[in-house]
């Protein structure tokens, strides 16, 4: 999500929380240096002693603004610390940076999304290896005698001339006193051995054999265990619990509690509470909610509502004269198309453990993207100032943007009133069915677009975008300038000489999130789909077609160029494969700062669409890890095939018919294609590596479905349309 | 009731019905073994029974007392666990990690009961989900450690 939309998403606005107005130097804020430690003067010297801890065994404790969810971040920093410092990233630990000080980065904006985390931070992370480094020789110095410049490291000691070498670990505790240099000077890339190298991930072990721990297996002593029912519409509150005394005794029971819009059991086990919620009979009646569901939401109607609004649409890109362009055009084809409400899904169900200690502190244990905004929200509902909050972020089972502050989304809150209401730390563990019902999902989107088509491809764009993006809601991005709502659709590199897009505003009844991607998720399927329309109805080839339109924009000509020989050459199909037809589409993306391009190849099985191949070549200007980039590229791969298959959160009457992964299918094994990754290092400026493979995989899959049936499918997921 | 879980024989006291995920997380303290769904559709909850691999979120402890259950805890003390632990790491499986003790525990399970999986074998045994998407280096693994 959001560090780059927030950045363009210029307010005219200041939200409440003052987002906007403060996030315009995030960026910046990561990438210079921060706040000295240990008293020294404010000075231009990175927070050597704050961010790391460098040990006697020679090891390095490195705290990480960003938080580890399975995107390989720790080993990014460890890699880029590491390069400087001159440590194999082996050697460290990693952990998440507490809120606040150093590293509650401008005033609590820090956020963990946006595909933000490495490339914002990256000359942050390198000067301060720079400057541990420097301190640590500065130290060998003091102790053998010799001038600082005649020394010199490999990797983990400090060598002198004469052969005596110094490791870190015995140098560890004098360097940590000296005071930190300011203008070191940074490694050349050329000598690089850890930054671009496919180092191993240094959590990848402790995954393998279930030592790693997540906020739901926090243990704190003396901890209750929370479950808890939420109204099955928002905005219903609970009336009774009509066999309270019979809840109260059942086995392991600790009390009983009416909550915002829910009901939560404490018991001394998750299992009790979670069987005397079941058994529970509860009455609820209208209540009050930000953002109530209306009672008779559905989200089919929704769809038809924004595919006939009508209003002020609000202009976000334009050139040339689209409206008098196809005004006078001989062929205009128009199309509408739309994407589902979906879930985050990640396996991890969320939690949060509370304590309230005897000295007004309050220690939250949980799942986040954005501590201090975290610490801003407890601190609030526990009635206590954000000094007295400590966080203690827990590493992701999974994120894809769930773990954002969410008005009812978050379990902390409610941890918090228990661990209150009982005098006792409290964990308490949202089931899968509370996650489906209280998960800010991905906006339905709907986009409305015309073409003038003429031999050469488009002549005229116009779209527009209808509805609301996550950015608007929780950072109040007003209409045309929330890149979350139009981003895939605008911002792409296409030349056409006559181009109009804006969105229309139209609130979302849901509470809507960030879903990785954000709005590329939808938007690349929407406008690369249609391109494909125009292809058709110029008579052109859809790859050839993309080419032309590139011409002038070499980054991205390569890039489809690339995908297509990685591939094997472009060839759309049909083609038998084993006697079965098999054919293949193309679509590009820019998301996140890098650019990619992807080729699918499917075939139909008993009407069902079967993916066999991806072929994906992403360009993320810089490289830090490619086995990391090409992990990320398989993991959004895998989430881009998953919604384009079978993904849709369905509302009726204000509620999600699903509530767990039976209803709510996600991509099973055997519908996993092949992945194929090349990475291109155009050395552009670095951009993200998390979220960029997914845009372009719905659309080249919907593409090739085009090109094998012959039909367009303009509204996800394809397991809506019967192919048989 | 008695339960075997990793070598050692523990005595809990719980509701019959109490699923043998949470004994073993909340009695046993043993948080390898994860909660993903609670209704058998993800296998984050995998374990061995009798080698078998079990999605202990709906099954009943007292179903499986006195039979011998393993959990990721102890994957590493047979040769077939510690070669797809290996496998596990070489190949760079996990991301977020929240899936993989059960497909650790999945493939440990195949590869014990059918040493050179055919791809339909695998497919057939290896059906837990993983958000992430490692399908392609989860089948990568087995492989590897197939063939070791
Ligand atoms: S938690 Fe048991 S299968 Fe999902
Ligand atoms: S590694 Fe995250 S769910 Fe599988």
């Amino acid at each position: 999500m959001g560090i780059m939309d927030i950045l363009n998403a210029a307010p005219t606005n200041v939200s409440r929380r003052g987002f906007l107005a403060g996030a315009g130097s995030l960026v910046l804020a990561t990438s210079l240096p921060v706040r000295p430690a240990r008293g020294q003067e404010a000075s231009d010297a990175p927070a050597v002693q704050a961010f790391m801890e460098l040990r006697a065994d020679g090891t390095v404790l490195l705290k990480s603004p960003w938080i580890e969810g399975g995107q390989g971040v720790y080993t990014a920093m460890a890699q880029i610390v590491g390069e400087e410092l001159d440590l194999s990233p082996e050697h460290f630990e990693v952990e998440i940076a507490p809120p606040g000080g150093p590293f509650g980065i401008n005033g609590g904006f820090r956020i963990t999304g946006g595909s933000a985390s490495t490339r914002s931070s990256y000359t942050l992370m390198r000067r301060l290896g720079a400057s541990a480094r420097a301190m640590l020789i500065e130290a060998a110095s003091a102790q053998l005698g010799i001038p600082a410049a005649d020394l010199t490291t490999e990797p983990g000691v400090v060598v002198a001339p004469d052969g005596t070498r110094l490791g870190y670990g015995e140098l560890a505790s004098a360097a940590m006193d000296l005071p930190v240099p300011t203008d070191v000077p940074l490694r050349d890339p050329e000598t690089f051995r850890y930054i671009k190298a496919p180092t191993p991930r240094i959590d990848v072990r402790a995954k393998s054999t279930g030592q790693a721990s997540y906020a739901i297996d926090v243990t704190v002593d003396d901890m209750l265990l929370a479950a808890i029912r939420h109204a099955p519409r928002l905005g219903l509150a609970p009336d009774a619990v009509t066999n309270l005394s019979e809840i109260e005794a059942m086995r392991g029971v600790h009390s009983v509690h009416m909550l915002d819009g829910a009901v939560a059991v404490v018991a001394n086990k998750f299992w009790q509470a979670q069987k005397a919620l079941a058994a529970a009979d509860i009455t609820w009646t209208e209540g009050q909610a930000k953002w109530p569901m209306p009672a008779d939401f559905s989200s089919a109607r929704f769809r038809d509502t924004l595919a006939k609004a009508s209003g002020e649409v609000t202009p976000v890109e334009s050139n040339g004269d689209a409206a008098s362009a196809l005004d006078s055009a001989e062929t205009v084809i128009e199309a509408t198309y739309d994407a589902p409400f979906v879930v985050h899904g990640q396996l991890e169900p969320p939690s949060a453990t509370a304590r309230m200690n005897d000295d007004g502190t309050l220690d939250l244990w949980l799942p986040n993207q954005a501590p201090e905004q975290f610490v801003g929200r407890a601190a609030e509902v526990a009635g206590i100032d954000g000094s007295q909050v400590r966080l203690h972020s827990q590493i992701l089972g999974g994120f894809f943007g769930r773990h954002f502050l969410y008005e009812t989304a978050n379990p902390f809150p409610q941890a918090i009133k228990l661990a209150q209401a009982t005098g006792r730390p409290v964990k308490l563990i949202w089931s899968r069915e509370e996650d489906f019902l209280r998960d800010a999902p991905r906006p339905l989107g709907l986009a409305r677009f015309r073409a003038a088509v003429g031999p050469d491809g488009p002549t005229a764009l116009n779209v527009e975008v209808v509805g609301e993006g996550p950015t608007g809601r929780w950072y109040n991005a007003p209409a045309g300038r929330d890149p979350s709502a139009t981003e895939g659709i605008s911002g792409k590199p296409y030349a056409i000489a006559n181009t109009q897009i804006g969105q229309l505003y139209l609130q979302n009844p849901a509470v809507i999130g960030y879903w990785r991607s954000v709005g590329h998720s939808m938007h690349d399927f929407m406008y690369e789909g249609f391109l494909d329309e125009i292809a058709q109805a110029a008579g052109l080839d859809p790859f050839e077609m993309r080419l032309k339109m590139l011409e002038n924009s070499p980054r991205h000509h390569t890039l489809l160029q690339r995908v297509g020989d990685l591939s094997g050459g472009w060839q759309p199909g049909p083609y038998a494969v084993d006697g079965v037809q098999r054919a293949r589409g193309v679509a590009m993306a820019s998301p996140f700062g890098s650019e990619a391009a992807t080729i699918a190849e499917v075939s139909l099985d008993l009407g069902t669409v079967k993916v066999h191949n991806i072929w994906t070549a992403i360009d993320p200007g810089q490289i830090v890890n490619p086995a990391v980039i090409e992990a990320q590229v398989q993991s959004a791969t895998a989430l881009g095939v998953s919604q384009t298959l079978v993904e849709e959160l369905v509302y009726e009457n204000g509620e999600p018919t699903a509530r767990n992964f039976d209803m709510y299918p996600i991509l099973r094994p055997d519908q996993m294609p092949d992945v194929h990754v090349e990475i291109v290092e155009s050395g552009a400026e670095m951009g993200g590596v998390g979220e960029p493979g997914l845009p372009t995989v719905g659309p080249a899959i919907v593409n090739a479905v085009a090109q094998l049936t012959g039909r367009r499918v303009r509204s996800l997921p394809l397991s809506k349309h019967d192919f048989g | 009731m008695e339960l075997t879980v990793n070598g050692q024989t523990h005595t809990v006291d719980v509701d019959e019905d109490t699923p043998l995920l949470w004994v073993i997380r909340e009695e046993l303290g043993l948080t390898g073994t994860k909660y993903g769904c609670g209704i058998a559709q993800c296998g984050a909850c995998t374990v061995l029974v009798d080698g078998v691999a079990t999605r202990s979120c709906v099954t009943p402890a007292s179903v499986v007392a006195g039979q011998d259950i393993k959990t990721i805890e102890t994957v590493e003390e047979t040769d077939v666990g510690k070669r797809v632990v290996e496998a596990w790491v070489e190949n760079q499986v996990p991301q977020c990690g929240y899936c993989q003790s059960g497909q650790v525990l999945a493939a440990t399970a195949l590869l014990s009961e059918t040493a050179q999986p055919s791809d339909e074998d695998i497919e057939y045994a290896m059906t837990n989900l993983c958000r992430c998407g490692t399908y392609n280096k989860i089948r990568a693994a087995v492989r590897q450690a197939s063939e070791a």
